[in-house]
């Protein structure tokens, strides 16, 4: 895939299906942007996350609601938005996961995950009037295309000659 | 790939061998059939094998905590065994490896609940 940014877009349904849907798609776009194993592992776990998250807390699982999910890719990152067509919720009020009090909740670490796995991570209000996560990743490095498929090898010349 | 969930006796204790993704829909419900079934069983002594368990997200892991404190609010025990590197650095970073028993070998874990 190219450095020309690209944007995908895909309204999805309220509903479990869609979690997985959301992730397999992408993981393709990850796939194919260069990322590896276990930076696609963390785009994926952070995107059912975030749909997770717009599915129970944001539509309240609601079928009528639906969810936004758009991805761009730009020359240096991978930037994944999450709409849904809720309340909205401000950030500094999810409770820490972490927190001994809050260990043994049996939910509210879908905030935590994504934040953990993301290079940046955000909640702001949406067109909707819902939340609207943005998460990134930043696109792994890559050798400069050589026109003898050996990435930049030779690119410089030897040292000391 | 979906859950799946089998059980065998080890002496008092159960083992219930996991494999799959526990995930948000159908992997946390047969967790969660599966933990209540074995209460209603009297089988208060419970070992999760995830050795096969390569996936598990917020969902997931709210149904292990469920599991852990529904077992202990009757008495008894959930003890995790054989985690993978990706359930091991979810529940490390979750906090969780602090609350959970986990086990890295079948016969002490069987060995280990309090009579």
């Amino acid at each position: 895939m190219g450095t020309d940014p690209k944007h995908l877009e895909i309204t999805l349904e309220t509903q479990v299906e869609s979690v997985n849907l959301a992730e397999e798609m992408c993981l393709r776009v990850a796939e194919a942007a260069g990322f590896g194993e276990d930076d696609c592992y963390k785009i994926g776990m952070s995107v059912r996350e975030g749909v997770i998250n717009a599915f129970h807390y944001g539509n309240q699982e609601r079928p009528e609601k639906k969810i936004h999910l758009a991805v761009d890719l730009t020359g240096d990152k991978m930037i994944i938005h999450v709409l849904d067509e809720g309340t909205g919720f401000t950030l500094s009020n999810v409770p820490d996961p972490l927190a001994e009090e809050n260990l043994l909740s049996t939910s509210g670490r879908g905030i935590f995950l994504m934040r953990a796995f993301m290079d940046e991570f955000d909640v702001v209000p949406g067109r909707t009037g819902g939340a609207e996560i943005v998460m990134a990743k930043k696109l792994p490095l890559q050798e400069n295309p050589g026109t003898n498929g050996q990435g930049n090898k030779g690119a410089t010349p030897p040292q000391g000659a | 790939m979906a859950l799946r969930a089998t059980h065998r006796d080890a002496g008092q204790s159960t083992v219930v061998d996991l494999s799959g993704k526990i995930t948000l829909g159908e992997g946390s419900a047969l967790l969660r059939k599966t933990v209540r079934g074995l209460l209603d069983e009297k089988r208060t002594h419970i070992v999760l094998n995830l050795a096969d368990v390569d996936y598990i997200d917020s969902s997931g892991i709210g149904e292990l905590v469920s599991g852990f404190t529904t077992v202990r609010s009757v008495g008894g025990e959930l003890k995790l065994l054989h985690l993978t590197k990706r359930v091991h650095d979810i529940l490390q970073i979750t906090r969780l490896f602090t609350v959970f028993d986990v086990q890295n070998d079948e016969s002490n874990a069987v060995r280990s609940f309090k009579p």
